[in-house]
């Protein structure tokens, strides 16, 4: 697990790999499953409410963190399956593609989840979550008026957020 | 080193019909691959539930840490998965291939019950071979 260098924004952000947007939503966990943030760009599918969405998605990286930690082939003791693992304890997954779309997945040392959903033929995004996690600590957890845990709902970080994606392969 | 850790086969329920493991690590539990086998079954299902675009048939390629998992789902719903090292290419034809063989010594085994396991001695000859045609072709280039 690595730690996201200082403090400070990264003067010049990933260099988005094409123009266009070509992402459909975001999401933001915190690590007791609530979602802080859900911001939706593109998406012309919709199939439940947007709570019952929000745990559907939760649950599903739940799950699939347990399947990585379970299945990954490099160390012999794993645990059993299901068992809630800490951030950054055994193998975690950064991506996963499907036919319509692909899904990046950052999870913070703190637990707070990233999660980007793009075309499926965008590039790696790893570098990009890093820079949006720094956004978001720049502009959410430094401000003194946001309650740790409650849904986010700064201006500021959501049209900075939207600058950003927007530019993103 | 391999290019391919394990290989399972799951039928449209999500039973494991098939595992095979190819890795250093040791073979896995069997209930575990059962297991992981019907929770992969799941989370393949409500990927497509999630898709912000219509048409989604499920997660092909899950990218994680130490492996990459490539799976391949049939029109009938069986699935094929293989665990491999991160970033190797040409699974797809691979795992194509692999449905080809099931095809040619599983379902046209006239003693195979369907959506069962698979027992067929033919089918585990060939799919060696080419497990081991893929593994020479890796380490060629």
């Amino acid at each position: 697990m690595q730690f996201f260098g200082s403090s400070e924004i990264s003067p010049s952000p990933p260099v988005p790999t094409a123009s266009g947007n070509n992402a459909h939503m975001m999401y933001v966990f915190n690590r007791n499953g609530v979602c802080l943030l859900y911001r939706e760009w593109n998406r012309p599918l919709r199939t439940l409410d947007s709570n019952q969405d929000h745990k559907l998605m939760f649950g599903l990286l739940f799950s699939l963190k347990s399947l990585t930690a379970k299945m990954d082939p490099s160390s012999g003791d794993k645990g059993n399956l299901g068992v809630p693992q800490l951030p950054g304890q055994g193998c975690s997954f950064h991506s996963f593609r499907t036919n319509t779309y692909k899904l990046s997945f950052m999870e913070s040392p703190s637990g707070i989840k990233i999660i980007l959903v793009t075309h499926p033929k965008a590039s790696d995004l790893r570098e990009s979550l890093k820079y949006i996690y720094n956004l978001y600590v720049e502009y959410v957890v430094k401000n003194p008026l946001y309650t740790p845990g409650t849904p986010i709902k700064s201006e500021l970080f959501n049209t900075t957020l939207d600058q950003y994606v927007r530019g993103l392969g | 080193m391999a290019a391919i850790y394990s290989l399972y086969i799951i039928n449209k329920s999500g039973g494991l019909i098939f595992y095979k493991d190819y890795g250093l690590a040791g073979r896995m539990d069997t209930n575990d691959s059962l297991r992981l086998a019907s929770l992969w079954h799941s989370m393949h299902a409500i990927s497509q539930q999630l898709s912000p675009i219509s048409g989604c048939s499920g997660i092909e390629l899950l990218e994680a840490d130490t492996f990459d998992l490539h799976c391949f789902q049939s029109l009938t719903g069986t699935k094929f998965f293989v665990v491999s090292e991160p970033g190797t290419q040409n699974m797809e034809n691979l795992l194509k291939h692999i449905y080809e063989l099931y095809t040619d010594y599983v379902l046209k085994n006239p003693f195979y019950e369907m959506e069962m396991p698979i027992r067929c001695e033919l089918f585990d000859i060939n799919l060696a071979q080419a497990i081991q045609k893929d593994r020479v072709a890796y380490l060629g280039r």
